[in-house]
């Protein structure tokens, strides 16, 4: 892929529906690499940028699974194979008593799965980004909307879209350098 | 503002979540002020000052503690259980308000938590450190507590994983993960906030830090919003869970006062009653000094007035109940425990729990005039807060003191050393508590213009 000195282009919007208008013209003028940045989350710009399905859930049952059998397992192995004591006659595997930590642990792995894969997932931390660079960029944990469209999709062309985010109508539209 | 409607009964039902007039930057601006631009109070230094020195007294005692043992407190045979276990269980119980506001107040889709989540769940966290603390210094030997984790020792001995008090340890800690997990995940966007409002280079490079690069991104937003709702609907089961296990602690003896079924539940209400507490002791004052009244409103304090009513009755319940079955139960140790417990030498303590959690709170509280009233309200948290000690006091200790063989009877005498891990672990909640509130936004700013959006909204 060629290099392009740009990153994209960010243009800013004042409200969330100017920039939900915005975002769902650019994806169907087919523009494909892009993303919004909000001050806080607002409904149904994942999709009028084109991400539907997010794979945390999955991660979560996975970790959920992994401490639900993993906790058992450590409970029922010391129990019935590492060191049985009979006591009174009991059955070693004393599963009704196994629950507790069970559960526990099933909380648990499925909670630090969700948030370390939510964090991967997002590619956090992230020590550069070359959004930060694009002025009034701060503003977008505050109170601004804004829209990139990244320089390596591949209907980029400075020129052209810079005119068509212009059209959309935003407060302004400036260069994200690389 | 603090205008003079509060204390009429026009306003609650009707009041707003917020008051009229914010925008997202006033919101922002407003909440990422007290930590970065404004000074320092004079208030704030005070209360830092009297905390810090408690915390310190906390720290004389542990090493008394290591130093001589734990002869030092005033728990003997048959009362080994002392302070140290009632202290364990109030605070666990208090850190619990924090968990369901954020938790399950947020399944149930009620707005009015986004301004009150973050510092309690703050107080949840730092609850549980104070929880945790007990249990290992009553341990005698807490340099050996690794024993109670399962791991590979060359004896190939394992902890009791049918006891409750093993499963404590993993409930307590789950709950401790779990707790800080939610808190961090909730702050990620409001420290990119401070990093890109700070304009001291140290803040910006620490919140810079923590912040990990969040820039708001919709991609981005998508799975946090997920993982959110995720840790929401795994820490609401949870945090029934770790009561439960608490309760599990006295009920799966043999003493009376504590074998009994409706430990669970009851331990479970009476954790959310003084939780709800220990939150309206720390807003009240908070928006009173940090000026958040727009944010946190007489609809936020009368909503959680009417929460403390409806968990106090419930413990009010477990009250009656457990009186009524110790008599139908025919059993002459269960009748004899409740009976030493009005009428015997701690009769006192008993009355005194009585009156701080049914008759104070429950001939208050049905009033609307009070429950939007915040001095009032103050008031009667800290009573209700006494009041859930005190019933710890009494499961604990009465219900120790005599059981089964009248030979085996003692008394109990707290020593200037049990009063001193009380009070000093006060002191450690609010050394932590307002180190935070100095450092870190109090009220969630992203969950705010949040909810100014949704307002506006709805509004047309």
């Amino acid at each position: 892929m060629k290099r392009h000195p740009l990153y994209g282009l960010m243009a800013e919007f004042n409200t969330t529906d100017d920039l939900l208008k915005a975002a769902e013209r650019t994806y169907a003028e087919g523009y494909r690499r892009m993303d919004a940045f909000t001050p806080f989350p607002v409904e149904g710009l994942a999709e009028a940028i084109g991400f539907h399905k997010t794979r945390v859930p999955l991660i979560c049952l996975i970790g959920g699974l992994t401490g639900c059998s993993g906790g058992f397992f450590l409970q029922w192995w010391p129990n019935v194979i590492g060191y049985p004591l009979n006591i009174g006659g009991k059955p070693f595997n004393s599963w009704p008593a196994f629950i507790p930590i069970t559960f526990e642990l099933t909380i648990l792995c499925a909670g630090i799965f969700t948030v370390l894969g939510m964090l991967a997932l997002n590619g956090l931390p992230t020590p550069y980004h070359p959004v930060f660079n694009a002025p009034r960029f701060e503003l977008a944990t505050r109170n601004k909307f804004f829209l990139c469209i990244m320089a390596r999709d591949s209907k980029f062309d400075a020129q052209k879209t810079r005119e068509f985010l212009q059209s959309l109508n935003p407060r302004e539209v400036s260069d994200v350098e690389a | 503002m603090g205008d003079g409607l509060e204390n009429t009964p026009a306003a609650g039902a009707g009041t707003p979540v917020l008051a009229p007039g914010h925008t997202y930057a006033t919101i922002t601006d407003k909440i990422s002020s007290i930590v970065l631009t404004q000074k320092t109070r004079w208030g704030w230094w005070f209360g830092f000052a009297i905390s810090f020195a408690l915390f310190m007294i906390l720290n004389l005692t542990i090493g008394v503690l290591l130093i001589i043992g734990v002869g030092v407190w005033g728990i003997n045979i048959p009362i080994a259980w002392g302070f140290a276990i009632v202290n364990f269980v109030w605070w666990i119980g208090i850190g619990h308000a924090g968990t369901l506001i954020s938790a399950f107040l947020l399944l149930m889709r009620q707005e009015w938590r986004q301004s009150i989540n973050r510092f309690a769940e703050a107080m949840t966290l730092f609850a549980v450190a104070c929880a945790g603390l007990f249990p290992l210094l009553h341990l005698g030997r807490p340099w050996l507590f690794f024993w109670l984790i399962p791991y590979p020792d060359t004896m190939g001995t394992w902890p009791q994983f049918r006891s409750p008090l093993v499963w404590d340890v993993f409930a307590v800690s789950t709950y401790a993960t779990i707790s800080l997990l939610f808190w961090f995940v909730g702050l990620i966007p409001d420290l990119a906030t401070l990093r890109d409002r700070a304009k001291a280079r140290l803040s910006r490079i620490v919140y810079g830090v923590l912040a990990m690069g969040w820039r708001g991104s919709a991609m981005h937003w998508e799975r946090y919003e997920m993982a959110y709702l995720l840790l929401a609907g795994l820490a609401t089961p949870l945090v029934v869970s770790v009561h439960t296990v608490v309760s599990f602690d006295f009920t799966v003896g043999i003493v009376p006062g504590w074998h009994s079924t409706i430990f669970p539940p009851y331990f479970v209400a009476g954790a959310i009653y003084s939780g709800f507490a220990m939150v309206l002791t720390l807003a009240i004052p908070l928006r009173k000094f940090y000026g958040l009244e727009d944010f946190v409103t007489i609809r936020h304090l009368d909503n959680m007035a009417k929460i403390l009513l409806a968990t106090g009755l419930i413990v009010a319940y477990g009250y009656m109940m457990e009186t009524f079955m110790a008599f139908y139960s025919g059993n002459t140790y269960d009748r004899y425990m409740i009976m030493n417990r009005m009428t015997g030498p701690y009769a006192k303590v008993y009355w005194i729990l009585i009156c701080c959690n049914i008759v104070v709170p429950m001939s208050t509280l049905w009033f609307a005039k009070i429950r939007r009233n915040p001095a009032a309200l103050f008031a009667i948290s800290l009573v209700v807060q006494a009041g859930m000690w005190l019933e710890r006091f009494v499961i604990v200790v009465t219900s120790l003191h005599r059981d089964f063989m009248p030979s085996a009877w003692r008394m109990y005498y707290p020593t200037i050393w049990d009063y001193a891990a009380l009070f000093g672990s006060i002191g450690l909640f609010l050394t932590l508590f307002l180190l935070f509130i100095r450092y870190l936004p109090m009220i969630s700013i992203f969950e705010m213009r949040g909810l100014a959006h949704h307002l506006e909204e709805k509004k047309g």
